[in-house]
């Protein structure tokens, strides 16, 4: 009783290093990976290299980020590299339609929202569990992304130079899409722990019934969660487009699983209500960092899956078990 | 040791007892469960085990099952010592414990669930499905209830599923089963049918553990009440010796004085109106006015539609027809938040499933309700809300180490002030609770009463509170309206109101 009295005024600050201070953890694993990584390769301190661990983490991380969102509202989105598809598709056909790289942003950001919403609708509204809702969309969506491309990649040709700076800029000597990822964390970051609206993904990820008692609109926070995911997917595939200088209707298969994978290896949970940016945003860095060794060290691919599926495994029993005591 | 232990069970063993237990000493890091805790049952007895919540009750039950090893002390049971007791031999033995949340496999059928593991089987090894089925039957029967064995266990009612654990405890030839709290799920019929079911069994030899924290029910049921309090006995006695006022005092260990606060209350306006509201065949024709500053009891049998009825005011159940006033302006609400935006709090009967955000902290359980108070510009001040949630924690005297604490870490009567406080944090000013003190101990209840008169007497609330606990509705409420297969059978003004008018008019349709 008496604590509730004596305690400081509290700031701000103090709360959030605190969540840091959560995850840190796993930023030591990372610390921790890093060093390994310098001593396995003298190439992993290389600048140039440094950089494209960077890309990488922006490039996965974004995505991750959408389905953190998703996660702490106890769903999945199965259907963002699908998305990431029809997307990347999309800005390759407009851009080479001639229309103006704004515009097509725009337009395309557009898209990937839309296919989120319908997701959303589908699990808020006609109540489909999120697995089976995603699941669907990943199919359609990826076959919306083979027809619209009749199967092929479309390359940018001259579209590709008024395209280039959001893949391939670099502004301070950091590349743009670090920067990107930068500015999507921190608002991601604000968004969960200072407005309602995060707090309402919290509440529904830790128990819907309780969140509906309590005037929370379940089906509202449910529906935007994936449309913030879709737009997050759309965001990565410019970047992909602008890098590449070609839209693959194949883009972004497999990166759901990545970015799951790096949601859960940053401590957020499956089961919904717990875990945050902090912790997604280094599980994205760890499992760069391992691609990058093991690709310095020349691991195949094939060796390479093998350990990190190990890890995600490994990563979720770890947690279980913490959670046990 | 062994030997010692023996040596001394068998000093002091007295065959009329089915069990003794003398001496449990139980402890764990920093907390002394249990110590030096002495209880025996009588072979045939109903001995009633109460005690505040953390009184040691279920770690002394969780020792007599073999889940936990007490630390010193000695088991006998049927005049033998029990030397390391481990749940498989307690089982062996003829203890059974029934949790108030069954160990049952809801997909499995009655005769299933009553011979999981040890279903019988044919001489070819396979099960003997019609032996199975007629056992089950005949368990159930002998129970004083006629269920399918077949069906399936989820597509039962809760009394009838309570009935089944008895009845896998009767085929494992339980000699003495621990019921815990099994009034928490049960209406006021269906408890008076357990009660049967109890006596005729005691007249065939069985004795019983009886855990609860309504005390009417132990001196309806039990011969022998025992008191704890801070892992210790503090009383053990025939309950025909026992007063109410005793009981109460040994369980908190000071004296409550008048079990429920004085009430003395100014009326104010007419602040709902609820005129004719019909919900398919669960709620018929129902009208209410509730005035400021007024608490109105709901009471009736479960199913009678008491919880379903607060469920259609605040609109998370809908209603086919019928007029709800606010403060005289006729309203349509379909949704919980638009209750909440109009000033409705609910806090639901089930608190661990529709009332608490578990994994968080105790201010996100309070603030969660309205968090646009905390806003400036469109950031939340975290300051601000932490002032508030600490606010309503002193003010609501939540034990608690700060309001970052995680909720679920908090005892039961904590965790329901801090669903009241959510409500009051919504600013309402019409409260609607659904069982507010099922599964609070004592002192915690006196808490909770005492904070519900003080909303309407100095905040003038208005408060509905549906309950089961006939006492506490008739000493906390100002009216008390009797629901009865989705009508509202009765309205008794507080002077009338008895337990048996009550009764009379929860039973008789």
């Amino acid at each position: 009783m008496s604590d509730l009295t004596t305690t400081q005024p509290q700031s701000n600050i103090h709360k959030l290093s605190a969540s840091i201070l959560k995850a840190s953890g796993l930023l030591w694993v990372f610390l921790g990976l890093c060093v390994v990584a310098a001593l396995l390769s003298p190439a992993f301190l290389n600048p140039a290299n440094l950089m494209n661990v960077f890309r990488q983490v922006a490039l996965y991380g974004i995505v991750s980020v959408g389905m953190t969102f998703v996660i702490l509202t106890k769903g999945i989105d199965l259907s963002v590299g699908s998305i990431l598809g029809v997307c990347a598709v999309a800005a390759a056909l407009l851009l080479t339609g001639g229309w103006s790289p704004w515009l097509a942003v725009v337009v395309v950001l557009l898209i990937g929202s839309g296919l989120g919403a319908v997701n959303g609708i589908g699990v808020a509204v006609g109540r489909v569990p999120p697995f089976i809702m995603t699941l669907g969309m990943m199919v359609m969506a990826r076959g919306l992304a083979l027809t619209l491309a009749n199967g092929q990649p479309i390359g940018l040709k001259d579209a590709a130079a008024s395209f280039a700076w959001l893949g391939r800029g670099a502004l301070l000597g950091v590349p743009v899409p670090v920067w990107i990822f930068a500015v999507v964390a921190a608002i991601a970051i604000f968004v969960l722990r200072y407005t309602p609206f995060g707090r309402q993904i919290y509440a529904v990820g830790s128990n819907e019934e309780a969140a509906h008692l309590s005037g929370i609109s379940v089906n509202r926070v449910n529906f935007y969660v994936y449309v913030i995911s879709g737009f997050l997917a759309a965001l990565t595939a410019l970047i992909f487009v602008s890098r590449l200088t070609v839209g693959e209707p194949t883009a972004g298969t497999g990166i759901e699983l990545e970015a799951i994978a790096i949601t859960v290896i940053g401590g957020t949970s499956l089961f919904g209500g717990e875990g945050g940016i902090f912790g997604t945003i280094i599980g994205a860095a760890i499992l760069a960092v391992l691609a990058n060794i093991m690709n310095l060290v020349g691991i195949s691919p094939f060796t390479q899956q093998i350990v990190k599926g190990a890890i995600i495994v490994g990563a979720v029993l770890y947690e279980m078990q913490r959670k046990r005591k | 040791m062994l030997l010692e232990a023996i040596s001394k069970g068998s000093q002091t063993f007295d065959p009329t007892m089915i069990l003794q237990m003398a001496g449990i000493a139980k402890s764990f890091p920093g907390v002394r469960a249990l110590d030096g805790v002495s209880f025996s049952v009588r072979r045939g007895e109903v001995h009633a085990l109460v005690g505040e919540n953390g009184a040691g009750k279920s770690t002394l039950m969780k020792i007599l099952s073999g889940a936990y090893q007490s630390d010193r002390g000695v088991i006998t049971f049927d005049g033998k010592v029990v030397a390391l007791p481990t749940p498989s031999q307690m089982i062996g033995l003829g203890i059974a414990v029934i949790y108030q949340e069954f160990a049952q496999a809801p997909h499995l059928t009655v005769a299933e669930n009553i011979f999981l593991h040890r279903l019988p089987r044919t001489r070819f090894g396979l099960v003997d499905w019609k032996k199975a089925s007629l056992d089950a039957r005949g368990y159930m029967e002998r129970l004083g209830f006629s269920v399918d064995p077949l069906a399936r266990i989820d597509r039962l009612s809760v009394a009838q599923r309570q009935m089944v654990e008895i009845a896998r405890a009767l085929s494992r030839n339980a000699q003495l089963i621990v019921l815990d709290e099994p009034s928490a799920v049960l209406g006021d019929n269906e408890l008076q049918k357990l009660f049967a079911t109890i006596r005729s069994l005691q007249n065939e030899g069985v004795s019983f553990i009886y855990i609860s924290h309504r005390l009417k029910e132990v001196f309806d049921i039990s011969q022998t009440v025992t008191v704890l309090r801070d892992g210790k006995v503090v009383n053990s006695t025939a309950t025909r010796q026992m007063t109410t006022d005793e009981l109460i005092r040994s369980m908190v260990g000071r004296s409550i004085g008048d079990y429920f606060p004085a009430r003395n209350p100014k009326f104010g306006a007419v602040v709902l109106k609820v005129t004719g509201i019909n919900r398919g065949k669960i709620l018929k024709d129902i009208s209410l006015t509730l005035r400021g500053g007024e608490i109105v009891g709901i009471c009736g049998l479960a199913g009678a539609g008491r919880s379903e009825l607060l469920r259609a005011i605040i609109g998370a159940d809908p209603i086919d027809n019928g007029r709800i006033e606010l403060h005289g302006k006729e309203l349509t609400i379909d949704t919980p938040r638009k209750a909440i935006s109009l000033g409705i709090g609910f806090a639901p009967e089930d608190r661990k499933t529709d009332g608490l955000f578990l994994l968080q902290s105790v201010s996100f359980n309070i603030t969660i309700s309205r968090l646009r108070d905390f806003l400036s510009a469109f950031r939340l001040d975290l300051g601000k809300e932490r002032k508030a949630a600490q606010d309503f924690a002193a003010r609501l005297r939540v034990k608690t180490p700060d309001v970052d604490a995680r909720i679920g870490n908090l005892s039961g009567g904590n965790q329901q002030k801090c669903v009241i406080a959510k409500q009051l944090n919504a600013k309402c000013d019409v409260l609607l609770v659904d069982e507010p003190t099922r599964g609070v101990d004592v002192g915690a209840k006196r808490e909770i009463y005492e904070l519900l008169v003080d909303l309407t007497e100095r905040n003038g609330l208005a408060i509905v509170m549906v309950s089961s606990d006939l006492p506490e509705v008739i000493g906390m409420c100002d009216r008390i309206l009797v629901m009865c297969e989705g009508r509202i059978a009765a309205e008794l003004a507080k002077a009338d109101a008895t337990e048996e008018a009550i009764m009379k008019h929860a039973t008789i349709h």
